[in-house]
């Protein structure tokens, strides 16, 4: 290696440069040829040759480079003050450590192990959004936690079964929407429950939710599927005066929870949709891969993302957005699809998510025709942003479009976190730090009137029952009270 | 259709939440919307209007307003605009400092003195101008403040009491590279925590730790990390625990002063009925001569938001509202003109305290903070600029950012609104 020259001669450039106009008018670039003929240096050739690859700085070229992200971290600690587990857990060194100082020691220490405090990072995400240089924390804690789990952590642990079962919800709920009833009873069933916790660490505290009796896909299949949505879409923009061959077509990607557990959300959404005119489908799908990236099980992610962004891409091509009820799986498809995954389609298919109301506040007057409208039967609601809502730009839009709304009164309880995060505080372990974090949360919740509480993300919305007893909706369950009158297709 | 409103604001700094509140206030829908956390947090929390002028102390900054050079932003808005920045200022917080128009000296944590026009109540027991004895204490794991260090600095730049330091190890272990908020918490809580063999509350323990070095001194500064809920109780517990006034010394980032300053202004943006969007960055506008709309990039996907009026207010170099690389300098967001010399090496001077020209990088307004092009002419009709993304001043040397941002972010506020 010829490192300690490249420095030497590339400061010299830097100085000749200096002196020399006919360098600084072709932009100043120290690059091979500059200098090297007149001054009798040669310049920075492994930095500007044309075979340089930047990863070749470190002797390991198989992980992804993200050098420039660590460059740019300046250790400020604005992360480390906006992580909700640092906050509670002084024993959790912060998102600083986990990214950008874990990421150099691993590069530079022959036998450096991550660190397992990397299991206490939440995946939230709120560094991602606080550091005001750009690093990319989120990503590096992705790939960080993905290498302890691939090299530390034993494959004969009962850890790494709970994480790996936790984080494939999607099969487990498969199964038991077979027999609904019976697997309602038979995960809240007590000694099961301490068997669980006693040989997996699923703590017993919290209650499973529920599987519906209809899977949503059940229903979509049973309603007549995208030919029925079809025409209840031409009928909508025939009653709203809209071209009725319009080109309004929707992907939705429903999720696993509103699909096996609250179809209800599911329903709001295509009812909205419809009375918009929007005609859906709703393509193959898995899960969006949020609780496998929380639990560093890379391999099952990318198994699943390459089933979401292969049918997603076909539907983009032919001019379709897709659409999220659940800002988990629309940050999942929009932010970490793009950072981890290289499968063909990825970036058009993250340019085409977007969530629910977010897509239908930029393409209609959703505005106005909630301002014209009112509600009844929902209680005043307790608004909660889940942080992944949040690191989209989206943690006040709910409140904003409800602030106009007749019968209802929506009010922000705050920007903590709710603690749960995925599959976090299902962890025995975590179980405390979970609760410790939702505490801000489920204090405004009860200073705030009202005993109903609204969220996008499911887990948030467990967590929120959890600590306040409340009853939990989304905010497309209030639209679709507001709008729509004719329960079309029910 | 695009997303819409009256009135947007691009950027969440303090000229920003300015414009902001004081568009709201007369009656606009306005939406602010920032890519990043507010840089508020990473700022001291002190704000200053005019400190220096050519590397001249400034006892009255109102006073110095008309001697400016013409395209320093103080001149545009004019001495009554800069007062009413501060007025919107002081309705909205209860900052100290508008008693008199002369600059407050404030001790930082490096130990110089900085003329500034309003400080956060935590600040006032602290001034320079107090002929009180200090004693300035530092905590072994919070090695940003020296206290010892800083105590000798201010005497060597003569202020006009005696000041001693010292370090004192914080009470109840936190570990050695703990979060500011872990302090701040700690004593906002008041939990009690071990200190020699005994349990007590927090603020007396920490009392308990800083009472063999208190000597006599009538008040006692600390590192800005004294309560972020309410850091008033806090002080006047450690105050009644000492027998001497507290105060807090504004330190680097990430900032409790800064923090709880940020908190204040969103209150009032949010009272004011604004709307408010984070961490999304506006990456393209579409229009002519008037701006259409611009486009955001939410994580990939491009989103258009329409408004009447826009308020440009991203920051100077440092904020990112201002950008260079070797080729030139450019504002990115509506790609308005940087009036910069054409040789890269006439941006900078030698010395490192030098008069450097890209301090006073920044687009060229007109008399109604409109952006101008070459000939002078607005840019576009209906964008108003405010804060470090303006050229034609070097708010470092001056100490003078906060107080264009007040008083430029008010004035795009109010102008665009009279324009809807």
């Amino acid at each position: 290696m010829t490192g300690e020259d490249t420095q030497d001669s590339s400061d010299g450039g830097a100085q000749d440069g200096a002196d020399d106009p006919d360098v600084e008018t072709d932009g100043g670039a120290v690059g091979p040829g500059d200098g090297r003929d007149d001054a009798g240096f040669a310049p920075a050739e492994p930095t500007a040759g044309e075979d340089f690859e930047p990863v070749q700085v470190f002797p390991d070229e198989e992980t992804m480079d993200l050098r420039p992200g660590a460059d740019d971290c300046y250790k400020c600690s604005t992360c480390d003050v906006n992580c909700p587990v640092a906050e509670v857990d002084d024993d959790f060194p912060g998102p600083k450590f986990q990214g950008p100082e874990q990421w150099r020691l691993k590069q530079n220490e022959e036998d450096y192990d991550v660190d397992e405090s990397i299991t206490s990072c939440s995946n939230c995400m709120r560094c991602d959004d606080a550091c005001p240089s750009g690093v990319p924390l989120s990503q590096m804690h992705n790939e960080a936690r993905g290498e302890f789990v691939r090299e530390e952590m034993s494959l004969l642990s009962p850890k790494y079964w709970r994480n790996r079962i936790l984080a494939n919800y999607r099969v487990s709920a498969q199964v038991a929407s077979v027999v609904p009833r019976l697997a309602n009873a038979a995960m809240n069933f007590g000694p099961a429950r301490w068997v669980m916790e006693k040989t997996l660490g699923v703590t017993s505290e919290r209650e499973f939710p529920e599987f519906a009796e209809q899977t949503f896909r059940e229903w979509w299949t049973a309603r007549g599927g995208a030919a029925a949505s079809r025409q209840n879409a031409r009928e909508a923009r025939q009653r709203r005066g809209d071209p009725v061959d319009a080109d309004r077509r929707v992907a939705y990607f429903h999720g696993c929870y509103a699909n096996y557990n609250t179809p209800e959300v599911a329903k709001a959404l295509v009812r909205v949709y419809e009375h918009f005119g929007y005609e859906l489908v709703v393509p193959e799908q898995r899960c969006s891969g949020t609780p496998m990236f929380a639990n560093g099980m890379l391999s099952d992610a990318r198994r699943d993302a390459e089933v979401n962004v292969s049918s997603l891409a076909d539907l983009v091509d032919r001019g379709y957005d897709a659409v999220c009820s659940c800002t988990s799986c629309s940050m999942a498809i929009r932010q970490e699809y793009p950072e981890l995954f290289d499968f063909e389609g990825t970036g058009e298919v993250a340019g085409s998510t977007f969530e629910a109301l977010e897509y239908l506040r930029i393409n209609e007057d959703l505005r106005g025709e909630l301002a014209d409208a009112s509600v009844d039967g929902f209680d005043d609601l307790a608004y909660h942003a889940p942080c992944h809502a949040r690191n989209q730009g989206l943690s006040r839009q709910a409140v904003e479009l409800f602030r106009e709304l007749d019968g209802v009164a929506v009010e922000d309880v705050g920007d903590s976190c709710s603690g749960i995060s995925g599959t976090y505080g299902w962890k025995a372990e975590k179980y405390d730090v979970s609760m410790e974090i939702g505490e801000e949360m489920f204090e405004h919740m009860e200073d705030a009137p009202g005993e109903t509480g609204l969220t996008e993300c499911p887990t948030c919305s467990m967590q929120m029952e959890h600590g306040t007893g409340y009853e939990i909706r989304h905010p497309l369950e209030v639209i679709e009270e507001a709008l729509v009158d004719d329960r079309v297709g029910v | 259709m695009a997303i819409e409103s009256d009135v947007l604001v691009i950027g969440g700094g303090l000229a920003g939440l300015t414009a902001g509140i004081s568009a709201a206030r007369e009656g606009a829908h306005v939406r602010l919307i920032t890519h990043k956390q507010s840089t508020l947090r990473q700022a001291s929390g002190l704000v200053d209007v005019l400190g220096y002028v050519d590397g001249e102390p400034v006892a009255d900054p109102f006073a110095a307003v008309p001697d400016l050079p013409a395209d320093h932003p103080y001149r545009i808005v004019g001495e009554s605009g800069v007062r009413e920045g501060l007025a919107l200022f002081d309705d909205v917080t209860d900052y100290r400092g508008d008693h008199t128009d002369r600059n407050a000296l404030v001790p930082t944590h490096g130990g110089t003195v900085k003329p500034t026009a309003r400080y956060p109540a935590s600040a006032a027991a602290g001034l320079a101008s107090d002929d009180r004895d200090a004693l300035l204490v530092g905590f072994e794991t919070l090695v940003d403040f020296d206290a010892p260090l800083a105590a000798d600095h201010l005497g060597a730049a003569g202020a006009p009491f005696a000041a001693d330091g010292a370090t004192v190890r914080f009470p109840g272990d936190l570990r050695p590279d703990a979060k500011v908020t872990r302090y701040a918490h700690l004593l906002d809580e008041n939990r009690p925590v071990d200190v020699d063999g005994r349990r007590l509350p927090a603020c007396e323990a920490l009392a308990e730790r800083v009472r063999p070095h208190l000597d006599g001194h009538e008040r006692v500064g600390f590192p800005a990390v004294l309560g972020d809920d309410d850091p008033a109780a806090v002080r006047a517990a450690l105050a009644a625990e000492l027998g001497a006034d507290v105060f807090e010394v504004p330190m680097g980032p990430p900032s409790l002063p800064g923090l709880r300053l940020a908190d204040r202004l969103y209150d009032a943006l949010d009272e004011a009925g604004a709307s408010l969007e984070t961490g999304v960055p506006v990456v393209d506008h579409e229009g002519g001569d008037r701006i259409e709309r611009v486009l955001v990039d939410r994580k990939g996907a491009t989103v258009p938001y329409a408004a009447d009026q826009y308020v440009l207010a991203t920051g100077g170099l440092v904020g990112k509202g201002v950008e260079s690389d070797r080729g030139g300098v450019r504002e990115p967001v509506f790609d308005c003109r940087v009036p910069h010399p054409a040789d890269r090496y006439d941006w900078f001077e030698d010395g490192v305290f030098g008069d450097h020209a890209f301090a006073r990088f920044g687009v060229d307004p007109d008399g109604e903070l409109r952006p101008t092009d070459e000939r002078g002419d607005p840019e576009f009709e209906n964008v108003r600029a405010a804060g470090s993304v303006l050229g034609g001043y070097d708010f470092p040397a001056e100490k003078s950012g906060a107080g264009v941002s007040l008083a430029t972010g008010r004035s795009a506020g109010v102008l665009a609104t009279e324009a809807l």
